[in-house]
């Protein structure tokens, strides 16, 4: 059980009388990655919040590296957000920093070290996701792939050893998702990080995932290497894995007889 | 009927008590950030720089529209202060007026309304969308704390950069009034200046301007810093939140006007 | 946008703002003419001040030599006590005469110092004796009609005196523009 950085327990979570979790149980081990998938709107991203103490738990508790998130002191969450580092979904580039400029950012903010090792770091960085050709442009001037690169260089800035990841699939054209899909992996394993994907991807993900988290109405409905889960005979997996219309997530929004409602 | 009567009375009575909650809550909230902002604020002297490149975007970028709307509001005084000394056959007077119109309040609160037009709007805009954009939320998630490194720069620049207006557009107001009122009116000119003198006070008048215009520089760039803060994380929640800092800053500091200036009449 | 770039225009923007204080201290304000060196204090008595303040200027033959310091009332003799700060360069013999004069119709009121002829000038705590209250407006209207309504009722018996009093009122508001 040591070996898992980030564990979740028995979590609960909700806002303006919204339930969101109902006790849920994860484990992220050392150096793999796993990811949490499900439809939209169900709580995936906020998971990532708990984990980096952003949001507190209405019951239960993360623990990250053995220490509850939710009982650190606003120095203390500090402390552990130095060691994870987060892909945004649309990327989350400072608008009005350079490229390179956003890279540098976490290194001049927490760190003393002298501008001319930050610069060799952040090329470095750039050259691990193919970019440092464009350290001078701005973040308006790259495509959606290029950006989402960009902040995974600076999500990685630091050597994280929890990087979390929030759709980074999403929005891109097949290309750019090749791309990100192998950075995720290669990165992870070079860094010997873990790695937290939320996603509802199924092909990418299952890609690179070494074990996946089902999340349906606030709970884990399945869990299991991505194996497992394509075997799987869970009405709910199976429609979610092979993308079916309809099933037991229906096509039709809750609503009165149609037949009714036309005629009445 | 009774009934609907006292159902419409509760109704109503409900709405303007929520409506209540929600205003005090935001003034908290605001206030809060206020607090936050100060204490956070070691850094923006530390690293002067990035109070300085605030200080750039609030009030260089403000100069030219200072300057200009100045030189205008000089120039009318002096041409409708004329209008009106003449029949009273004192002319001279002029200078006074303008100058004391100027320093005592329109220096001040002009300064400060076309502030929240050009510099407060910009602020809660790029606040808001950079929350929008979760661009805060991933400063926080870097342990970089976005009170530190955002607002708080933007919160001391706007106070160091509003007196600094308020003086220009005094001074340029009142050059704008001597354009008038001597060469193109044809007032005395030393009559002009030594009245002038005579009657501003450089503690009563000049320092009590200044001091007003510290005032609205923490109020405006404190109400746009929280509009943008607080803004809900759409175009459409943006867009509210900098209609929301013009209207509440305007309205703030043409309040505070009159707290301050009655205070200062009575001391 | 560069670092160097952004220094510079800040430095113009913060030297323009100092000037402009500057300027509105020197230029606009009565930073300059308000200075006064060291001073020595002297009171008046007046029945009635008017709209005298403190820091009201005190001048003679029009030129300011010192400042209203302070204003008090008198309970025993039920005058207003002025304490006037005077510019140690300009001395001023036992009985001057203190005025209040108003700036104009509508302005300001201020001291004016008239010189007497005594050889004996006044020193720190003196006090001036010979005084002339402020014009009250009111009053000297009021004063006004009176004198116009006893013209009328005189006008049969004795018409060419009674311009007089309306007249020698008219004179004591000084340097009345009109």
């Amino acid at each position: 059980m040591t070996s898992n950085i980030v564990e979740i327990d028995n979590l609960s979570f909700g806002y303006n009388g919204r339930v969101l979790h109902k006790g849920i149980n994860m484990a992220f081990p050392k150096g793999k990655v796993v990811a949490i998938m499900g439809g939209s709107g169900s709580g995936k991203t906020t998971l990532l919040r708990l984990i980096g103490g952003q949001v507190k738990p209405t019951k239960g508790e993360v623990r990250v590296n053995g220490q509850v998130v939710h009982e650190q002191s606003r120095d203390g969450i500090y402390q552990l957000r130095r060691s994870m580092g987060m892909l945004f979904q649309h990327g989350a580039l400072f608008t009005d920093l350079s490229v390179f400029d956003n890279v540098a950012f976490p290194m001049r903010e927490l760190t003393d070290l002298p501008e001319s090792m930050i610069r060799d770091l952040v090329l470095l960085k750039l050259n691990a996701v193919g970019l440092r050709g464009a350290y001078k442009f701005m973040p308006t001037e790259l495509s959606g792939g290029m950006a989402r690169r960009v902040a995974l260089a600076r999500a990685v800035a630091l050597d994280p050893s929890i990087i979390m990841y929030d759709e980074p699939f999403a929005g891109l054209d097949p290309i750019s998702m090749g791309v990100i899909c192998g950075l995720i992996r290669s990165l992870n394993d070079a860094l010997g990080a873990t790695s937290i994907i939320v996603s509802h991807d199924v092909k990418e993900t299952f890609l690179i995932a070494d074990y996946v988290y089902f999340v349906a109405n606030g709970e884990v409905a399945a869990e299991g290497t991505p194996e497992d889960l394509m075997q799987s005979t869970l009405p709910f997996v199976h429609q979610f894995v092979h993308g079916e219309k309809d099933g037991p997530v229906p096509f039709h929004y809750a609503a009165p007889d149609y037949r009714a409602q036309l005629l009445g | 009927m009774i009934n609907i009567i006292v159902n419409m009375v509760s109704r109503l009575l409900r709405g303007i008590g929520s409506r209540m909650i929600a205003r005090v809550w935001r003034l908290g909230a605001g206030t809060r950030l206020f607090m936050l902002a100060i204490v956070y604020s070691g850094e923006s002297f530390r690293r002067f720089h990035l109070t300085l490149r605030e200080v750039y975007f609030t009030g260089v970028m403000s100069l030219l529209i200072i300057i200009v709307s100045a030189f205008f509001v000089g120039m009318v005084l002096a041409l409708q202060g004329y209008n009106t000394l003449q029949k009273y056959g004192s002319s001279e007077a002029i200078g006074v007026l303008v100058a004391l119109a100027l320093v005592r309040e329109l220096g001040p609160v002009v300064t400060a309304l076309l502030f929240a037009g050009r510099a407060g709007t910009a602020i809660t805009a790029e606040i808001g969308l950079m929350k929008t954009t979760e661009q805060l939320s991933a400063m926080e998630m870097m342990a970089v704390n976005p009170i530190a490194r955002v607002v708080a720069p933007r919160f001391w620049a706007g106070v160091i950069s509003m007196p600094i207006l308020a003086a220009l557009f005094s001074m340029v107001g009142v050059l704008g009034g001597y354009l008038v009122a001597v060469p193109l009116i044809g007032v005395d000119d030393g009559a002009f200046w030594s009245q002038m003198q005579a009657n501003v006070d450089v503690r009563a008048d000049i320092i009590n301007g200044v001091i007003k215009s510290v005032v609205f520089g923490v109020a405006c760039t404190m109400i746009a810093l929280f509009e943008g803060f607080d803004a809900p994380p759409t175009a459409e929640g943006v867009s509210h939140a900098t209609t929301r800092t013009v209207v509440i800053s305007s309205l703030t500091v043409l309040g505070l006007d009159f707290v301050l200036t009655s205070f200062m009449l009575v001391v | 946008m560069d670092r160097t770039k952004i220094d510079l225009w800040v430095g113009v923007f913060v030297a323009l703002g100092a000037a402009a204080l500057l300027g509105l201290a020197m230029k606009v304000g009565n930073l300059t003419s308000s200075k006064i060196g060291d001073t020595y204090s002297v009171s008046a008595s007046f029945e009635n001040i008017g709209g005298l303040k403190p820091n009201a200027p005190v001048k003679s033959a029009g030129v300011v030599v010192g400042r209203v310091a302070d204003i008090s009332f008198d309970s025993k003799t039920y005058e207003a006590v002025v304490t006037i700060k005077i510019d140690k360069r300009y001395q001023f013999p036992k009985d001057t005469f203190a005025n209040i004069y108003t700036a104009g119709l509508l302005g300001e009121q201020y001291i004016g110092l008239e010189a007497g002829g005594e050889d004996d000038v006044l020193k720190t705590g003196d006090k001036i004796s010979q005084t002339q209250d402020a014009i009250v407006l009111e009053k000297m209207i009021s004063q006004f009609l009176y004198n116009k309504a006893s013209e009328t009722d005189k006008e049969k018996s004795a018409a060419p005196a009674t311009s007089e009093p309306a007249k020698e009122k008219s004179t004591e508001l000084g340097d009345a523009p009109f």
